[in-house]
Formats: C-alpha cells, sequence, structure tokens
C-alpha cells in the first residue's frame, strides 16, 4: 500500500467554494424541495456595520469626567411634547418595541408590561392588537396603528398612553406580512377576524393613506379621535432615514421611531431581513439631519432600534443624537429566549441555542414564542418581568457610566465629539473620525 | 337639535361637542362643513348628527352608536374602522369606504371609489350606485351590497366577507368566485336592502366569496399570491 502512494501524483484536496458555501448549497436544496421562500424570526444575522465598530474617547486633560455614583447623570426622557397634551415621560431612554401578540404568549406581554413598569419605561403592542395581559402590567403603553388594523378599536386607542403609527420595519422595510405557509391559532384568528388556521396574511400598505400628504390627515383623525392627548409616533424601517423622517415630522408626527435591518421581526423571509434596509449605524445621522434641518431636533424626538443589545449601543445611539433607543430581541432574550437550559429542546427542533428562530412555529421550548398553552405555562411572568427589569437597569448603568466618563451630567448630552470609529465605513456612517485620525470619511480631507 | 357652524366652530370644538354630548341633547346638525377632515369622527353616543354639505377624509371615522348623515359628498375613508352606528352619504363617496370597519351600517347612496370595503372586520355596506377597483381587497368579514357595477379586482385576496352585487362585475380578484345564492343569503340581503332604503330585489343579485384556495400556501398556486 505505501508503496502505492507512494507512486500516485499529489492531489488537489477538495476545496469548498466562498460562494456556494455548504450553507448556501443547503438552502438551494431546501427551495427545490419546497418550493417556498424560508420564513424565520430574528433580525439580520450577518455582519454589518454596527455600534461595536464605534468607541467613546472618555475623558482625560482637555475633558474631565464626573464622579462614578456621586455626581448625578440623568436618564429621563419626554416623548411627545410637541403636539400632545399628554406626553409620554419615561425615566430611562430605553424603550421595548412593538411585539406582535400572536407572536408572542399572553403571559410573555405581560412579563413586558412587568419589567418595562418597574423602570419607568414603556412597552408597545403590535400587530394584532392589545391585549388585557399587555394594557393591566404596563403603566406605558404605546398602541401600535399597523396596515392590518387586527383589533383596532377608539376604545383602545383612547386607553393607550400614545399611538404608534406603523409605518415599517427595519427587518422589512416595505414588507407586510404575506408569509405563506404560517399558520395562526384561534384565540390570534379570533382577535383578528379570520377565519381559524389560515395563513397569516397582513398588507404592507395601509388601506386608507397612502403618502404623507394623507398621513397627515390620518394623524390629524387620530388625534381628533384622542382629543389631542396622545403622543402619535410614526415607525419607519430604515430605508431613506433623511426623507422618511422628514416627511414622517412634516406630516405632524410627535416622535419618529426608526428601525435599522437588524431590528428583529417575528417572521419574515429571510432574503427580506438580509437583503433589503439600511443598518441601524447608517440611519441615525440622516435622520438627525433631517430633523436639525427642519428645526425640529429634540422637538420631534428621534426613538432608535435594530440590534442595541447594551448600554454602550444605548450611548452611542444618543450621542449620535437619538433620544432614547427601543429593544425587540434584547428584552427576548432577557425574558430566556434562545436560553441554552433548553438545549436538548432545540436540537429537538434541529437547531441551538441562540439559532433558533422559527418562532412562526410555535413550538418555542422556552415558551415566549408559541400559543402552545403548555409551552407557554413553562414562562413565569413575574420571574420574565423581574429577569427584563434587571437587564433594563444595567443598560441604563452602562450607559450612565459611560456617559459620566464623558463628562455628562445627562445621558442625552452625549454628542458624536464623544465618538470615534474602528473602521472607514463606521467613520463614514456615523460622520465621527477614524480612531487616531481626524478623518471622517465623506466630510473631511485625509 | 343643537346646530354647530364650522364657519365660526374650530374642527376640534365640533369634534369635543360631539364626543361628550352635553345631557340630554341626542341630535346635532352640522353646517358649512366645507369638506373639512377627520369631522365627526371617534364619536360614542347614540346620537343623531345631520352634516349639511361635503365632508372631506375619514369623515364618521371610528364610529360608535351614533347615526351620522351627510347631505353631501365624503371624502376617502368615510366610516373608516366604524365599530357599530350607521352612517349614510347622500351623495357620493372617494376611496376606501368603511375600509376595516367592524360593525354597523354604511349606506353610500350615490358611488364609491376604489378600495371600497378594503380590510372590512364585520361591517356592512350597501352601495346604491357603483363602485370601484379593488374594492373589498382582503375583506375579512361584514358584508358589502353593491346596486351598480363593480370595477377590477373585486374581493382580491378575500377571506369570509360576503359580496353582493346587482350589476356587472368587470373582473373578480384572487380568490373571488361567484357563490350559491342560498335561503339564508336571499334573507340576508333583503334585510340589508331594507334598513339602506335601497330598493332592489334580492334575487336581482350575485353572491361572490372566497374560494378559500389562498388560506394556506400551495406551491401550484403560488402565481396567485
Ligand atoms: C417577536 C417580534 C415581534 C415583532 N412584532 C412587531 C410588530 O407587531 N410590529 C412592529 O412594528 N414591529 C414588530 N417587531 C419589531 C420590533 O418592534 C423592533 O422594531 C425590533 O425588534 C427592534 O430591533 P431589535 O430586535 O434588534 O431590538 C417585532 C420584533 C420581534 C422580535
Amino acid at each position: 500500500m505505501a508503496e502505492d502512494t507512494k507512486n500516485q501524483p499529489p492531489r488537489t484536496p477538495p476545496i469548498q467554494s466562498a460562494t456556494f458555501t455548504n450553507a448556501v448549497n443547503a438552502e438551494i436544496r431546501r427551495a427545490a424541495a419546497t418550493g417556498i421562500y424560508d420564513i424565520r424570526g430574528g433580525g439580520a444575522k450577518r455582519a454589518v456595520p454596527h455600534f461595536d465598530d464605534l468607541l467613546f474617547l472618555g475623558a482625560s486633560i482637555s475633558r474631565y469626567p464626573l464622579e462614578g455614583y456621586r455626581e448625578r447623570c440623568g436618564t429621563d426622557v419626554v416623548l411627545g411634547g410637541r403636539f400632545a397634551k399628554k406626553p409620554v415621560k419615561l425615566d430611562i431612554p430605553v424603550t421595548i418595541a412593538g411585539m406582535s401578540f400572536g407572536a408572542l404568549s399572553g403571559p410573555a406581554k405581560e412579563a413586558l408590561g412587568r419589567g418595562a413598569s418597574a423602570v419607568g419605561t414603556s412597552t408597545t403592542t403590535g400587530d394584532g392588537g392589545m391585549t388585557e395581559e399587555e394594557r393591566g402590567h404596563s403603566k406605558t403603553l404605546v398602541y401600535q396603528y399597523l396596515p392590518s388594523r387586527y383589533g383596532m378599536n377608539p376604545d383602545d386607542l383612547r386607553r393607550a398612553d400614545a399611538i404608534e403609527v406603523v409605518v415599517g420595519q427595519g427587518a422589512k422595510p416595505g414588507g407586510g406580512g404575506m408569509l405563506l405557509g404560517q399558520k395562526i391559532s384561534d384565540r390570534v384568528a379570533e382577535m383578528r377576524d379570520l377565519p381559524q388556521g389560515v395563513d397569516q396574511r397582513s398588507a404592507c400598505r395601509h388601506p386608507d393613506w397612502t403618502g404623507p400628504d394623507d398621513l397627515e390627515i390620518k394623524i390629524l383623525e387620530l388625534r381628533e379621535i384622542t382629543g389631542w392627548e396622545k403622543p402619535i409616533y410614526v415607525k419607519v424601517g430604515g430605508a431613506r432615514p433623511y426623507y422618511d423622517t422628514a416627511l414622517a415630522a412634516k406630516a405632524g408626527a410627535d416622535v419618529v421611531v426608526l428601525d435599522g435591518m437588524q431590528g428583529g421581526t417575528a417572521a419574515t423571509q429571510d432574503v427580506f431581513i438580509e437583503h433589503v434596509g439600511l443598518p441601524t449605524l447608517a440611519c441615525i445621522r440622516p435622520a438627525v439631519d433631517a430633523l436639525q434641518d427642519m428645526r425640529l431636533h429634540r422637538k420631534v424626538q428621534l426613538v432608535v432600534s435594530g440590534g442595541i443589545r447594551n448600554g454602550a449601543d444605548v450611548a452611542k445611539a444618543l450621542a449620535l443624537g437619538a433620544d432614547a433607543v427601543s429593544i425587540g430581541t434584547a428584552a427576548l432574550i432577557a425574558l430566556g429566549d434562545n436560553d441554552p437550559r433548553w438545549e436538548e429542546e432545540y436540537r429537538k427542533l434541529g437547531t441551538t441555542a441562540g439559532a433558533y428562530d422559527d418562532w412562526h412555529e410555535g413550538r418555542d421550548p422556552a415558551g415566549i414564542t408559541t400559543q402552545d398553552p403548555e409551552l407557554a405555562a413553562r414562562f413565569d411572568p413575574e420571574l420574565g418581568g423581574r429577569r427584563l427589569a434587571n437587564y433594563l437597569r444595567v443598560l441604563t448603568l452602562e450607559a450612565q457610566t459611560i456617559a459620566r466618563a464623558c463628562g455628562k451630567s445627562h445621558v442625552r448630552n452625549l454628542e458624536p465629539e464623544d465618538l470615534c470609529a474602528l473602521t472607514v465605513e463606521a467613520a463614514a456612517m456615523a460622520r465621527v473620525p477614524l480612531a487616531g485620525t481626524s478623518w471622517v470619511p465623506g466630510q473631511t480631507m485625509l | 337639535m343643537r346646530r354647530l357652524d364650522l364657519a365660526e366652530t374650530p374642527l376640534r370644538e365640533v369634534n369635543a361637542a360631539l364626543q361628550v354630548p352635553v345631557s340630554g341633547e341626542t341630535s346635532w346638525e352640522i353646517v358649512n362643513p366645507r369638506g373639512a377632515h377627520a369631522l365627526a369622527v371617534g364619536l360614542d353616543a347614540p346620537i343623531d348628527v345631520g352634516i349639511r354639505g361635503s365632508a372631506g377624509y375619514y369623515c364618521a371615522g371610528m364610529n360608535k352608536q351614533a347615526t351620522v348623515h351627510v347631505h353631501g359628498s365624503v371624502g376617502p375613508g368615510v366610516a373608516e374602522n366604524m365599530m357599530s352606528g350607521t352612517v349614510i352619504v347622500e351623495g357620493d363617496a372617494s376611496q376606501y369606504a368603511g375600509a376595516t370597519g367592524h360593525g354597523g351600517l354604511l349606506a353610500i347612496k350615490g358611488n364609491a371609489s376604489s378600495r371600497c370595503g378594503v380590510s372590512m372586520k364585520g361591517i356592512d355596506i350597501v352601495v346604491h350606485g357603483d363602485i370601484g377597483h379593488s374594492s373589498a381587497f382582503m375583506a375579512q368579514t361584514g358584508n358589502l351590497v353593491v346596486l351598480g357595477d363593480a370595477g377590477d379586482a373585486l374581493g382580491d385576496s378575500i377571506y369570509e366577507a360576503r359580496l353582493f352585487v346587482r350589476g356587472s362585475v368587470r373582473s373578480l380578484g384572487a380568490d373571488c368566485v361567484q357563490k350559491e345564492m342560498r335561503p339564508e343569503h336571499l334573507e340576508l340581503l333583503a334585510r340589508l336592502l331594507d334598513r339602506a332604503g335601497a330598493d332592489a330585489r334580492p334575487e336581482e343579485f350575485k353572491r361572490y366569496g372566497s374560494a378559500r384556495r389562498l388560506y394556506n400556501f400551495d406551491v401550484d398556486n403560488a402565481t396567485s399570491y
């Protein structure tokens, strides 16, 4: 044998294609077998320029810091003071994003309300309407006004603390919920006035308005129905953030919610999540430009979401000009989503903790993204609420730590001047200098 | 009867007066509406409101309990998301009439434009004239009755709403088909026509509804989605 191999010429080892990777090929095979696109939850999984590509400079001789714990660093924020008689006042600049009942179980919605209320922030309904679990446990609840209008009614509008007109989401700007093959449960069907067992199909455009001029009249109507009390937010996915923000503000929004491509979704086509929309980092400066050009920065508040994970992300978003941030995925993880303690069950579903994203199938071992009563019973809303409150406190403490280190007595005083970027891309998007240089790509000469 | 004049009274005051009616006042008249948007929206009491003239967008939006009678025409989205009560339009209605309505009756004596009854969720709509294209798009439940003709793509992606058309239908949308008119439908239609003051016989209508072929994904129907 040894003799044989000696006489054979060396062979090229097998080489995997960088273009046709195993994952790509597996997806081609899956598509060929089923004839339907892949649907999943979560946000963009591929790496895109993000807050990790920014650093705070901190203070030294030219700037002096504030004393940790001793010197006050404020975190409160008021949303909606432009036109609303009753603006939303929050103790921390981190809110819970809209996540539909349907995607989440009733107890999970309750836990979000408990956690948010414990630290003085707001939570948000989602596609499918307002549940008692949620209203009852949320001190401040934002009621989403979506294209589907599932469950929409004037009583819930009036018992909301703010109204969020959803134009789009970062995970799918321009997309609705035409999620073929995704069945809805019976309670969800009833809340939405749909026949039981149909596939989820929500429209991508609002049924009774198109364009910014109509939106202005729609906002007028919502204000007239609610006596001009409630702040009106307009939520857009990161697509053309300068114009979308400007048009939302022109239409009379009190608050613009801007969601980048890393933003989670309950269920969307994978191709949409990964290939449509701008990274969160690329959205913020153009949106702030729009508000500044209209002299509305800090008058119309900007809430940024999409991939916020820790207090540094919060601080960076604020430094770039946001008034607050919103979290979806991170809140679910704080509740216990994708926890390794369920690894054995994730394996049975053909996945692993951290990668589980077939939320729409309703078999979540953690009992959060499901309507199955047995699975949902695994989740304890009180404990979940406490965990979320803890996590929100950590985000706040971390953001304060950074703000103090930059010499700021309020997190809102963070500014682009406090930042530098690790990569040329992030420097260009955030319009801060590349670390160690004074070069802002696209703004200053090298 | 109390009269409110939109030439003198701001919209906010007019709507506030109707939304929280002073005790005992059940009958209101609004003059000089002059196409005002968001007029008589968010009402929630069994009152009668007469609008003398034409109104703009979202007239009687989200109505509950009230009867709103427009002696003129209305802009887009009349009675949008209505919960209950009655809205009568003597003239024509623009796009999205009765959009997403959950209940109550919307009667339009003239014509309605495109997307009439879009995403309707239980409302009854009776149009004495014609309706435009893409009407009853994604209509979920409720009844849409048309004495005249319907435009293109009627009932596209419809769920369980029932459509009754007396005249011609330019084309049916995806998954919308003509259905058998059974005795219970004739009865239902007779009641609706009566409530809407429409002079027509149920036997003259054809019924349309969902073929339910798009309720669950089937790769062989992929081009219809
Ligand atoms: C499970 C889930 C359900 C969601 N449902 C909605 C919804 O009903 N309406 C909406 O506007 N956004 C919805 N979103 C998007 C969030 O509101 C938010 O934009 C996004 O989660 C923010 O990004 P992050 O997940 O990276 O924090 C959902 C997100 C998730 C994860």
